[in-house]
């Protein structure tokens, strides 16, 4: 996986071939779409499942409680989206008819993170994560790969809860297997060390990995965590980690503010505190670019972890 | 006793404890739920396919309340219904209680639906709609909104929904009283004409007083005849009705009688 050639798919593709599969499993299961079928890759649950599949209109609010609706008499609703339109636009109807009247409608939102690129700042969801999150009853998965993506869209399939599934645009290196192992709030060890632990969601998982990598090279021990499940998050994972490295660095693309790097800081000042540096969005928009272009210019880099965790050692 | 005659006086009891209620929480809506007391008598004594002894029964008519600040005429007339005990409904908006001031499903069976938002409640009854239509289920949805809530974007996306898969299970109920928290709707945000807004938006539309039982039983009879697609009742009522000194007051929206006005009114309604 370290290498030029890695595998890219997007985590959008995991979603739409696990949907097919949660479709197959359960009768119950129904996909709901604004007017974005191929590109939130709910196409093929529609060939195979057309009876199941509801467009409602570029009208998210109405994504969301059409889905309520269902949900509160069987079925087990995915309601897809870009993820600035839902849970952007709708956010009152999550909370009220998903999360306080507590059904388990599935909430997809794909097109997070800026690296999105050329679509511009409109489109790059780096809210989503904090608006979910805040939400009672809500479960937030943020996969890593593709491959995790889709053990996840058929785990979500199976919990009788509110959640929402945090997807990608672009296509991202492929850094799990269909072994590794995938529960929902559980997060995975996926490099040990001691020195500092950098913990990551979503595609910055695998530059978090690259990071440790150099970082190893240099002798310094670094513990590398994927955080699938932003809430309920894994404390006693995030504990031993602040207790056995002392030193943590947090990596998303989404803002710091109210995502990844505020959930650990909860934790971690309040149970355990050791000095900890975010890598993510700092209260600003993006704007049009390659991925790579708007992840350098964020800071979403290789080099920016290092540096991080160089400076988040010197601090312990 | 006739039929008219047993209705109304459900009607009247429930607008007692609409104001009993009221008055002990200090807080709530007065005008809505006392002008749509006849229908809700209508529904649950007469209309309606439930069973208070089993909520949670399967084939159960489902009764969505859109407008959730309407609840204390819902809570008064499950409570009739024996869903509840009369007595818990001094415990409205209170704390610890199953009464909460806007409906939340999981605290009280009997409740279909958690809102107080409004503009949810046509979709989320479009949502159920389907699923009975794809298990071939009889039960209907009847989904009660206030003509303010038609200002909702949302409730349009669910009109346009509803139209476009033929939702002929479903039944929308809005409670025309002309009035809504700041003032008169047509002065806050004109929605006439309801009626040629949901002919043309593809449903079915019927008109009554919101107080004549004969009107009320009539419509739902007609409604469930009507195929392929929606059908709308558009209810015209008092606000405030049985109260004369609320009748028609958009004052009286968003507010509760003092014990005085409490009691003044029970003398008008007794």
């Amino acid at each position: 996986m370290f290498d030029k050639g890695v595998k890219k798919v997007s985590s959008r593709d995991g979603f739409g071939e696990g949907l097919v599969l949660a479709g197959k499993d359960n009768e119950n299961v129904v996909v709901l779409s604004a007017d974005l079928e191929e590109s939130t890759r709910i196409d093929k649950f529609i060939k195979k499942f057309p009876k199941r599949f509801f467009e409602v209109g570029v009208a998210e609010q109405n994504l969301v409680t059409v889905a309520s609706g269902l949900a509160a008499v069987g079925k087990i609703p995915f309601a897809t989206s870009y993820a600035v339109f839902s849970p952007g636009r709708n956010w009152e109807q999550i909370r009220t008819t998903i999360c306080y009247n507590n059904v388990p409608v599935k909430i997809i939102g794909s097109h997070t993170g800026i690296s999105v690129g050329a679509d511009g700042a409109t489109h790059q969801a780096l809210e989503d994560i904090a608006l979910m999150r805040v939400l009672p009853n809500m479960v937030v998965i943020s996969p890593c790969d593709s491959i995790e993506a889709k053990k996840a869209t058929q785990a979500l399939a199976k919990i009788n809860k509110p959640c929402y599934l945090r997807l990608s645009r672009n296509e991202t290196p492929i850094i799990t297997t269909d072994k590794t192992p995938f529960k929902i709030g559980k997060a995975e060890v996926f490099r040990e060390g001691t020195s500092a632990t950098i913990i990551a969601t979503g595609e910055m998982v695998y530059y978090s990995l690259l990071a440790a990598k150099q970082l190893e090279e240099n002798n310094i021990s670094v513990r590398v965590i994927n955080v699938h499940t932003i809430k309920p998050l894994d404390t006693e994972c995030v504990l031993k980690a602040a207790e056995e490295t002392r030193a943590i660095v947090t990596v998303e693309d989404h803002q710091t503010v109210g995502g990844l790097g505020s959930a650990i800081a909860e934790v971690v000042s309040q149970r355990y505190p050791v000095p900890i540096k975010m890598i993510g969005i700092n209260d600003t928009f993006g704007e049009s670019g390659t991925p790579e272009q708007l992840m350098e210019k964020y800071g979403l880099t290789v080099e920016n972890i290092i540096k991080a965790v160089t400076t988040v050692i010197r601090m312990k | 006793m006739d039929e008219t005659e047993r209705l109304n006086k459900t009607a009247n009891l429930i607008r007692q404890d609409i104001i009993k209620m009221l008055v002990s929480a200090g807080s709530g809506h007065t005008a809505g739920p006392l002008g749509l007391s006849d229908i809700f008598a209508a529904l649950y004594f007469r209309i309606l396919n439930h069973n208070p002894n089993n909520p949670e029964w399967s084939e159960r008519d489902r009764l969505v309340l859109s407008c959730g600040h309407y609840c204390p005429v819902l809570y008064a007339t499950l409570a009739h219904a024996k869903y509840f005990p009369l007595s818990e409904l001094s415990r409205l908006r209170k704390i610890g209680s199953r009464l909460q001031g806007h409906p939340h499903r999981e605290s009280l069976s009997g409740l279909e639906t958690t809102s107080g938002p409004l503009g949810s409640g046509l979709s989320e009854s479009c949502g159920m709609a389907l699923a009975a239509k794809m298990d071939h289920k009889d039960w209907r949805v009847i989904c009660i909104l206030s003509d303010g809530e038609q200002d909702e974007g949302n409730t349009w996306e669910g009109v346009m929904l509803a139209a476009k898969y033929k939702l002929d299970n479903l039944l929308a109920l809005i409670d025309v009283n002309k009035i809504q928290i700041d003032g008169f709707t047509k002065n806050i945000m004109p929605v006439e004409s309801l009626k040629d807004k949901y002919h043309s938006f593809g449903w079915e539309v019927l008109e009554i007083d919101g107080h004549d039982f004969n009107q009320i039983i009539e419509a739902f009879r007609k409604a469930k005849e009507i195929k392929n697609k929606p059908t709308v009742i558009l209810a015209h009522t008092i606000p405030g009705k049985g109260v004369h000194f609320m009748e028609n007051k958009y004052e009286w929206h968003g507010k509760a009688p003092t014990k005085k006005e409490g009691e003044k009114a029970l003398n008008e309604l007794k």
